[in-house]
């Protein structure tokens, strides 16, 4: 906590010898971007709540209707949402903390551990990051379908339980926020690695772990691509594939897409209320020391 | 992190103090402890990173249905795939939206970022924290909503476009006009997310450099040419590199606004890795499939290289 206050001016700039005032232009372009970032949101409860009907007329309408309970149950009767709300969450959470653990350790050895072969390794780390996961996505698929794990869980938690962009992340963080001499202390005190990890570094670093967490969490609840090639009953849908079977064949009820995405975004715009701050102050923590 | 301290008796640090003796226990166990912790990671990756890497290289050499019928066919996928138009149609559709989600962003994220730099702004980190808000919205909702938003009919983008008296554009059977909303899409949920790493990296530029600049007469335009930029060298080629990753990988947003994995009647959305799911999926030519996933690992490999390449040379450029 002191270490964020300490920093915490650092982050706004301090030139003083630059008297720039903001110019009322400014303001006009985070006005327009505040309201282009809102409007999408605002838009899906709109036409969710208008029906197709009032959303297929010029002018559109451009206030919520009064039938958004209608369109909801809609989406209930169309996919077992709340089933898909629960794997997606099982998920999510198994995720964000077997990463926030895995990828803490090796962060931790990276960090702070002499071992051989430890820069050479953290390189091959940040090389494996570069690989576009459709190389090896056909093999994945005939892996999961060998484990058996196709249209089961396991085949989006498995992989997906420690991460080089994670690895790397903890590296940086726990370079960055954990004093050696506070390791020299609790060595001395006689503690031994595993308690140095749980003990004294992860602590320090907690704030950093969660943002780490949220955003394993944000990616999970988010991905598309791989549960939609190895779920296949509704039963064991995640949100976004439940919504995608909210498509029909040949026409799009709009009402019903709209109402579905709202219903899968609702959730993560109520969690940013309380995190936003710090997933902006982990993007650009990130970003520095990156 | 220098070599000194890979040598050092004390493992947290290279000055040696006198107490460092008494971390024997620690220090004994050290590297073991290390390889512990880092082993999940090479354990995982060698499972589920390295091993299908490798596998969709063997198997990029056959002629692979998943119902059992494999055969060797040499280099056949790959001569089949420079010599497949879908394939060239699907790199230039890439490319295409890839250009126009990728230049207009960078622009504008420098731009916010600039912004947000000024001390003076008010409530900055309120401005900071809206604009990562559509960072966090799922591809698939994006491309629902915005879906809509470009309906040729009664999409309010078009329903604006006809009060100013234009035409209406169908952003679904007009290739450049599709290209140029999915890169909308694309802008729409990164350019905040990316001014803030822009923004992060101008924090970081000291401010001794701006006031010499400023002493030397240096126009505002000037300082962002000759201080600001090169000063963002690697955070651009970072955000060029990891955009293009993504990039190469766009398919839910041309995948709902066309409605099919051939990405619609004149294939004008068909791109990359849609391609790929195409030939996986619909096709069951899993053997073709591969080979066109090593040539996205290609087209990665080499744009990465140039982004490297031009952004260095533009920020040496600057910085004479």
């Amino acid at each position: 906590m002191t270490l964020q206050a300490t920093r915490a001016p650092k982050l706004f700039g301090s030139r003083k010898s630059l008297k720039k005032k903001v110019s009322p232009l400014s303001y006009l372009l985070l006005i327009f971007m505040a309201f282009v970032s809102i409007f999408p949101f605002y838009w899906m409860f709109v036409v969710a709540s208008s029906g197709s009907d009032e959303i297929s007329k010029i002018p559109p309408s451009i206030v919520p209707g009064p039938r958004f309970l209608k369109v909801m149950a809609d989406v209930y009767a169309a996919v077992p949402f709340n089933q898909a709300l629960i794997n997606t969450l099982i998920v999510g959470v198994s995720v964000a903390v077997a990463q926030v653990f895995f990828c803490g350790l090796a962060g931790f050895a990276f960090a702070k551990l002499n071992f051989k072969g430890r820069r050479v390794l953290i390189l091959v780390i940040i090389g494996t990051m570069m690989l576009p996961s459709q190389l090896g996505i056909i093999p994945m698929f005939i892996l999961m379908g060998n484990l058996g794990w196709i249209d089961t869980l396991y085949a989006l938690i498995v992989p997906a339980l420690i991460t080089a962009f994670g690895v790397f992340w903890m590296r940086q963080i726990i370079d960055s926020q954990v004093p050696n001499e506070l390791l020299e202390a609790a060595s001395l005190d006689g503690a031994g690695v595993l308690r140095t990890f749980t003990r004294i570094v992860f602590p320090v670093i907690r704030s950093s772990a969660l943002v780490l967490g949220l955003f394993s969490f944000l990616g999970s609840w988010n991905d598309f691509l791989w549960p939609l090639l190895v779920l296949q009953t509704p039963a064991n849908f995640t949100v976004q594939v439940a919504i995608n079977q909210l498509k029909g064949s040949y026409t799009l009820d709009y009402a019903l897409n709209m109402g579905g995405a709202f219903m899968a975004t609702a959730p993560l715009l109520l969690l940013f209320i309380f995190v936003g701050k710090r997933l902006v102050g982990g993007v650009m923590d990130g970003a520095v020391k990156g | 992190m220098s070599n000194t301290t890979l040598r050092s008796p004390n493992p947290w640090r290279a000055s040696s103090k006198p107490q460092a003796r008494k971390l024997g226990q620690l220090k004994k166990h050290e590297s073991r402890w290390a390889f512990l912790f880092i082993s999940p990671f090479f354990l995982m990756f060698l499972v589920f990173g390295l091993a299908p890497v490798l596998f969709s290289t063997y198997i990029a050499f056959f002629s692979w249905d998943p119902l059992g019928d494999t055969k060797f066919i040499g280099i056949d996928n790959f001569t089949y795939l420079v010599n497949d138009s879908r394939f060239w149609q699907a790199t230039g559709n890439t490319f295409s939206i890839w250009a126009f989600s990728t230049f207009p962003q960078m622009i504008l994220a420098l731009f916010l970022a600039s912004v947000l730099r000024n001390p003076k702004l008010r409530a900055p980190i309120f401005w900071r924290t809206l604009l990562l808000i559509p960072n966090i919205t799922s591809v698939l909702a994006v491309a629902i909503v915005f879906g809509q938003l470009f309906g040729r009919d009664f999409g309010m983008i078009n329903v604006v476009l006809g009060f100013m008296g234009f035409q209406h554009i169908d952003f679904v059977s007009n290739p450049l006009a599709g290209h140029i909303a999915i890169a909308t899409m694309i802008t729409w949920r990164w350019v905040g997310y990316n001014a803030l790493i822009f923004l992060a990296a101008m924090i970081a530029i000291p401010n001794e450099l701006y006031e010499s600049a400023e002493l030397d007469g240096a126009s505002r335009w000037q300082q962002f040419r000759y201080v600001t930029l090169p000063g963002l060298r690697n955070t651009i080629t970072f955000v060029i590199i990891v955009g293009t990753i993504g990039g190469l990988q766009v398919f839910a947003e041309p995948l709902t606004l066309s409605g099919n994995f051939n990405g619609g009647d004149s294939r004008q959305f068909s791109t990359l890795t849609l391609f790929l799911f195409e030939q996986m999926f619909v096709e069951q030519k899993y053997g073709y499939a591969a080979a066109i996933g090593i040539a996205i690992t290609f087209i990665v490999l080499i744009i990465s290289l140039i982004n490297f390449l031009l952004t260095r040379r533009i920020a040496s450029e600057g910085s004479k």
